[in-house]
């Protein structure tokens, strides 16, 4: 190994070597903070858009269950099997309700696209839930003003309506949607309340963009033949596993299946948006660091050609050390030293900018620069300085004391 | 002290440059010789006569094709570059025609320098190399750049570093070549001085005058020892001396 003392040296030398050559080794500094600044920005990106998601997604609920006739994510195949399958129905909600014990609530939902308007102001294409009492409960969502429906308005269809933050925005910049009647596909409903905003990048996962009514009214104005999902919620106390595994029971009864016969159903959850999420983030991630790393790959690339000349500047240099005893590691860990250290102040430059640039990205995606980034940063800059500086460093490492001596 | 062990012993040694294919330059063809601890040697011969190639190899800085060199009765001649650079540092001094300072450093630290490739704590290390400076005269000097001392100072810097390991020789290569020839006096009597504190001394030179400080002188010509005969009128600067 090399000693303390050769190390020590080894750092001295190289730092009075930049000192010595200050514009090339800022030049060079510039390609690798080019590189990590923009390496950190993807990362900053990647970290943004999968917190976008989370905020997104969180109106889920992590202990909501939704029963379909599809998976959500799925392959061509299934999906073909699946449009074939019955329609599942309002009726089941009941019978889960009755039947299963892990759980706290279930909500029949529909859902389609309406335009609704108040006087002159017109959403096109909300999107449209019918639901019932239920609903709050089973998803988990807050409202901001007023009260969700009833039983009694659920079941007798009354035209009432709970609105999302987005539709209250755009009917009523001005008044209070409170007791307003807004015309949904052209049929009246009264607001009864706004849900707090939820944000996020992907809305229509969201309540924002929504507009709730008693399913019934739904069903009687918009038609009865839509496939329903089942919103449930299991219990606090229960495992979601669990509480699966007994709503595949009670749904495969309900629909009379025998057995050996598949499941004609699925229970699907946010964890199966996660994943099918996690799987297109980590090809976009792939493609962006590839991309940006060749930034850092070209800055690498001036290294080794400003320690080459290094190198050949200094053979006269290396020869006078190998004479009076530097071995060959302590020559190679000075040049290496040398390079890591150019690299590394190019990387901390790169995060100086990456830092202002992270916070203008916020401006567009939730984001900010993960903490941890600043440490692999420094690391990957240390590796490129050690990398590119090898060959280089090598180099000098293996040359002969007399013929280096003997350099003008 | 021990003045007649045997410090440097060449048997047979032959360096062979291979010029790439069918071609290749015997420089050193067959020598054989032995130094004594506390010798005052001067090797001379002209330009190409292999008196380079004999001090690289006596040097350790580079190893014979054939022949046995044995350094302190140990092999060297069959040693790898790391054992080598090991005896450079512990072994050998090297004082060189043009000084080979490093010029972004400081005296102080150039002496230190083969300290800290031995591996010496940083607190004996500089009180060493204060020592060695104060030893060549240069006490009030050791902060100053190479080029802030005049070309007498720096090869007494030079001579301060190749002594601060306490080497089993000195290897001088012209030392005075770069010099006029008052320095040059100057640093021949601080080699005199040297060799009578118990130091062994090789002198390399193509000089007659400077070769007749030395107490033995070894002739190379053609890669052969020519003549190897002790000095019978040592130059007169050792009046300054004595």
């Amino acid at each position: 190994m090399v000693s303390l003392f050769e190390f020590r040296e080894g750092l001295s030398v190289s730092l009075r070597a930049l000192r010595a050559n200050k514009m090339r080794s800022v030049l060079t500094m510039i390609g690798i903070a080019f590189g990590i600044w923009a390496v950190t920005m993807m990362a900053t990106a990647i970290e943004g858009v999968g917190r976008a998601f989370e905020k997104s997604t969180s109106a889920f609920g992590s202990k909501v269950v939704y029963i379909q006739k599809f998976a959500w994510a799925s392959g061509e195949e299934e999906w073909w099997k699946s449009r074939n399958r019955r329609n599942m129905k309002v009726e089941y909600a009941d019978y889960i309700l009755h039947h299963a014990t892990l759980i706290d609530a279930v909500a029949p939902a529909v859902a389609t696209f309406k335009d609704a308007s108040f006087g002159s102001r017109t959403m096109i294409a909300a999107f449209i839930t019918g639901t019932t009492h239920y609903y709050q409960e089973a998803s988990g969502t807050t409202i901001a003003e007023g009260r969700f429906f009833s039983q009694e308005e659920s079941d007798g269809g009354r035209p009432v309506c709970a609105i999302g933050a987005n539709v209250a925005e755009t009917l009523f910049p001005n008044i209070d949607p409170i007791d307003q009647v807004i015309k949904v596909g052209g049929f009246p409903y009264r607001v009864l309340a706004v849900f707090e905003k939820q944000g996020g990048m992907f809305g229509a996962f969201t309540s924002d963009n929504r507009i709730y009514i008693p399913i019934r009214s739904f069903m009687n104005q918009f038609g009865t033949r839509r496939d329903v999902t089942l919103n449930v919620r299991v219990a606090q106390s229960a495992d979601i596993e669990d509480a699966k595994e007994e709503l595949r029971g009670i749904m495969r009864k309900v629909r009379q299946l025998n057995v050996g016969q598949e499941d004609d159903f699925r229970i699907n959850e946010q964890e199966l948006l996660n994943r099918l999420f996690r799987s297109i983030t980590a090809v976009i991630a792939s493609i962006g660091f590839f991309i940006t790393g060749l930034a850092l790959f070209v800055g690498g690339i001036g290294i080794m050609n400003i320690m080459y000349v290094s190198v050949s500047e200094r053979t006269k240099e290396i020869g006078i050390r190998k004479a009076i005893g530097a071995r060959r590691r302590t020559i190679l860990f000075q040049f290496l030293a040398e390079s890591a250290i150019i690299c590394m102040i190019g990387g901390l430059i790169g995060l100086l900018f990456a830092f202002p640039s992270s916070l203008l990205l916020n401006q567009v995606l939730p984001t900010a620069m993960p903490l941890s980034v600043v440490f692999v940063a420094l690391i990957v800059s240390a590796l490129v300085g050690i990398v590119s500086g090898f060959l280089p460093a090598y180099k000098a490492a293996k040359m002969d004391p007399v013929e280096a001596l003997r350099y003008e | 002290m021990n003045n007649n062990s045997v410090v440097i012993s060449l048997q047979q040694i032959k360096k062979i440059y291979d010029m790439g294919g069918v071609e290749e330059v015997q420089a050193l063809r067959g020598v054989s010789l032995e130094i004594q601890k506390n010798e005052y040697v001067a090797i001379m011969g002209p330009s190409g006569s292999g008196k380079s190639t004999l001090m690289n190899i006596i040097g350790c800085l580079d190893t014979p094709t054939s022949g046995l060199y044995e350094f302190n009765t140990v092999n060297v001649s069959e040693m790898n570059d790391n054992q080598l650079a090991r005896v450079r540092n512990k072994e050998i001094g090297f004082v060189f025609q043009t000084f080979n300072l490093l010029a972004r450093s400081d005296a102080l630290h150039n002496v230190e320098l083969p300290l800290i490739y031995a591996g010496v704590p940083s607190v004996d290390r500089k009180r060493m190399a204060r020592e060695a400076l104060e030893h060549v005269g240069l006490g009030d000097r050791i902060h100053h750049k190479p080029n802030e001392l005049s070309g007498g100072q720096r090869q007494r810097v030079a001579v301060a570093r190749a002594l601060v390991n306490r080497p089993s020789i000195l290897l001088a290569d012209e030392p005075t070549g770069n010099l006029d020839s008052k320095t040059g006096d100057e640093i021949m009597i601080l080699f005199e001085e040297l060799h009578r504190q118990g130091n062994t001394i090789i002198l390399v030179t193509h000089e007659e005058y400077i070769a007749e400080h030395a107490y033995r002188i070894i002739r190379i010509r053609d890669g052969m020892v020519e003549s190897d005969t002790p000095v019978e009128r040592r130059a007169k600067v050792l009046a300054a001396v004595s």
